[in-house]
């Protein structure tokens, strides 16, 4: 399905401040599958999913979709394939645009000169009352009034408007309030199980790193330092992941936001 | 002031600011949609008019608007280009493609600052000519001015509700979407400044067919003076507004600048003062909501200073 063959790339190349933020990285998922991926601020994590969606071109290595090479295609080529939600529930929406209008450029229906249709409008009362947030009744309403868990939810959407090959979310609910969190959360798991789409996940919630999905990918430095599934995966509990990180990169997983999930436990 | 003289002076600010909204509704486009502030405007404004009045003379006065536009066009192309592909700044573009333009603009008039018209047969003098035994003979140019202004209000409207001009406006609010969207914004921005320029030459090429004469600094401020417009435009319909409203809403900024502009000639103000006028508005326009923003925190400052004295001077 994703195939990630020796990835590398190095921020300000030839300077003070050069950064491997990859380092030869190779990964190769499976159809269906719904990978959490966690690891400390700066050990790679975003700059793997910006890899697979062509924000930047890598270094060396090359990235296949679907047994497509699709290394140098540009970023809004792969975006046919691939959805993206980014932490910040701005960032996946226009706020001066309508709810309709932000659908439609998502459903991206018809040709250049073509305008919503009734059809249109109807599909997309359909799939927000799916939300189950009352946004069907609001699609004339500019998206900037919307709340982040509800841009959030109108961006989840947009992203599997179209079923995508491959759904990546990056810390998609951390900057919602718990309550929005779970609930958006909720609904991604649940357009995630009835499409069968493959998604990679980013969190800091090293709780639904292990509940959600069914393979837990560990980062350090841009490397994949451990990967597990299965069996053992099933048997892991959070203070088995922290263990598993130092053991893995001889330093302590010293995130505040990950601590404070393994206290809560 | 008597009346008539009043409704002559309201009618010549409506005609010129009718011919001015369709820089404005240029802007429009590319300001507020495209959220690019778009420096060439000036030169493109003289470009329609060159290559305008230039086809007019040669007696095609039909030809002149498609002619114009498509030079507008093919100027936004470069602006575009300049700034999507080859990575030059988008302010930077827009002022580079307007120097440029001074010496296109040169060439094509032969070298010639200003090129007269007067018996030169215009779109205006065609419907003065169909106008002459009705009762709005003296109207030709409104009337002229009207229709334009009309169908590309109308154009912009049904344009901005397209899939494209949603890509367009969305290239604006948020890039990233569209990228999302699997469309390029290299691909938006240039669609949006090639039809905003080709609105920005129509504009000046009316200009010059309406003042019988060209001359190759007519355009210099102008997008000052349309930005202005545009933010006059809209206190009365503003961001939250529909795009119809707003357009409207452009048209209605560029007549009030245009009255406003010669009431204040009434009072002797003189003509050199339009642009110093125009940069005061724009600046009023853009600072004022964020100077407002300033001035409760100005207030504390000072009277936390004053306090500090004052407290300081008690210990004493």
């Amino acid at each position: 399905m994703l195939k990630l063959n020796h990835i590398s790339k190095t921020f300000n190349p030839g300077t003070v401040n050069a950064k491997l933020a990859l380092d030869k990285l190779t990964l190769h998922i499976h159809k269906g599958d719904f990978v959490s991926i966690i690891g400390a601020n700066g050990a790679g994590k975003s700059t793997l999913f910006n890899a697979i969606c062509g924000s930047f071109y890598p270094d060396t290595g090359s990235v296949f979709l679907d047994g497509r090479n699709v290394t140098m295609l540009p970023e809004h080529e792969r975006a046919k394939q691939i959805g993206r939600l980014f932490q910040d529930p701005m960032r996946g929406t226009a706020p001066d645009m309508s709810i309709e209008e932000n659908l439609a450029l998502a459903a991206g229906n018809g040709g250049w000169l073509s305008r919503v249709s009734a059809a249109d409008k109807k599909a997309f009362r359909e799939k927000l009352s799916l939300l189950g947030m009352g946004l069907e009744d609001r699609m004339k309403q500019p998206v900037g009034l919307l709340s982040g868990g509800q841009r959030q939810a109108l961006t989840l959407l947009m992203a599997t408007y179209h079923v995508p090959k491959l759904l990546l979310l990056d810390e998609h609910t951390a900057a919602l309030d718990p309550g929005t969190a779970e609930k958006v959360l909720a609904l991604t798991r649940s357009i995630v199980e009835d499409h069968r789409i493959t998604c990679l996940m980013i969190t800091h919630n090293m709780q639904s790193a292990l509940d959600l999905g069914n393979r837990t990918l560990m980062m350090d430095q841009g490397r994949i330092i451990y990967d597990v599934t299965g069996e053992e995966r099933s048997r892991l509990t959070i203070h088995d992941l922290t263990d598993k990180f130092r053991q893995a990169s001889g330093k302590a997983l010293d995130n505040d936001r990950m601590l404070l999930g393994v206290g809560s436990r | 002031m008597t009346l008539d003289k009043f409704l002559a002076l309201g009618q010549t600010a409506l005609e010129l600011g009718l011919v001015n909204a369709l820089t404005v509704l240029a802007l429009f486009l590319s300001y507020s949609m495209l959220n690019v502030c778009d420096l060439s405007t000036d030169g493109c404004f003289t470009l329609g008019a060159a290559v305008g009045a230039l086809v007019a003379v040669s007696g095609h006065p039909w030809l002149s608007i498609p002619a114009a536009m498509l030079a507008g066009s093919i100027s936004g192309f470069v602006t575009a280009t300049l700034q999507m592909r080859m990575g030059v700044q988008s302010l930077l573009a827009g002022i580079v493609v307007n120097t440029a333009l001074y010496s296109v603009n040169m060439a094509l008039t032969g070298n010639k600052a200003t090129l007269p018209m007067n018996k030169t047969p215009t779109i205006f003098v065609f419907a003065k000519g169909l106008l002459k035994e009705t009762p709005f003979a003296g109207q030709y140019v409104l009337i002229v001015m009207l229709v334009v202004v009309a169908l590309v209000v109308l154009f912009l409207c049904f344009f901005l509700r397209t899939k494209l001009g949603l890509a367009i406006r969305a290239t604006g609010s948020n890039a990233d979407m569209v990228r999302s969207s699997s469309i390029n914004p290299a691909f938006t921005t240039t669609v949006g400044l090639c039809v905003s320029n080709a609105f920005t030459a129509l504009s000046g090429c009316l200009m010059a067919q309406q003042q019988k004469n060209y001359e190759v600094n007519m355009g210099s401020g102008m997008v000052t003076v349309a930005l202005a417009s545009l933010l006059i435009g809209g206190v009365f319909f503003g961001r939250h507004r529909s795009v119809p409203l707003r357009a409207v809403g452009a048209v209605l900024g560029a007549f009030l600048f245009r009255l406003v502009y010669a009431l204040a000639l009434r009072v002797d103000m003189p003509a050199f003062m339009l642009k110093a006028v125009s940069s005061v508005i724009v600046v009023l326009a853009i600072s004022g909501p964020y100077l407002r923003k300033q001035l409760p925190i100005v207030v504390k400052s000072l009277q936390a200073r004053r306090g500090m004295a004052e407290g300081g001077a008690g210990k004493c």
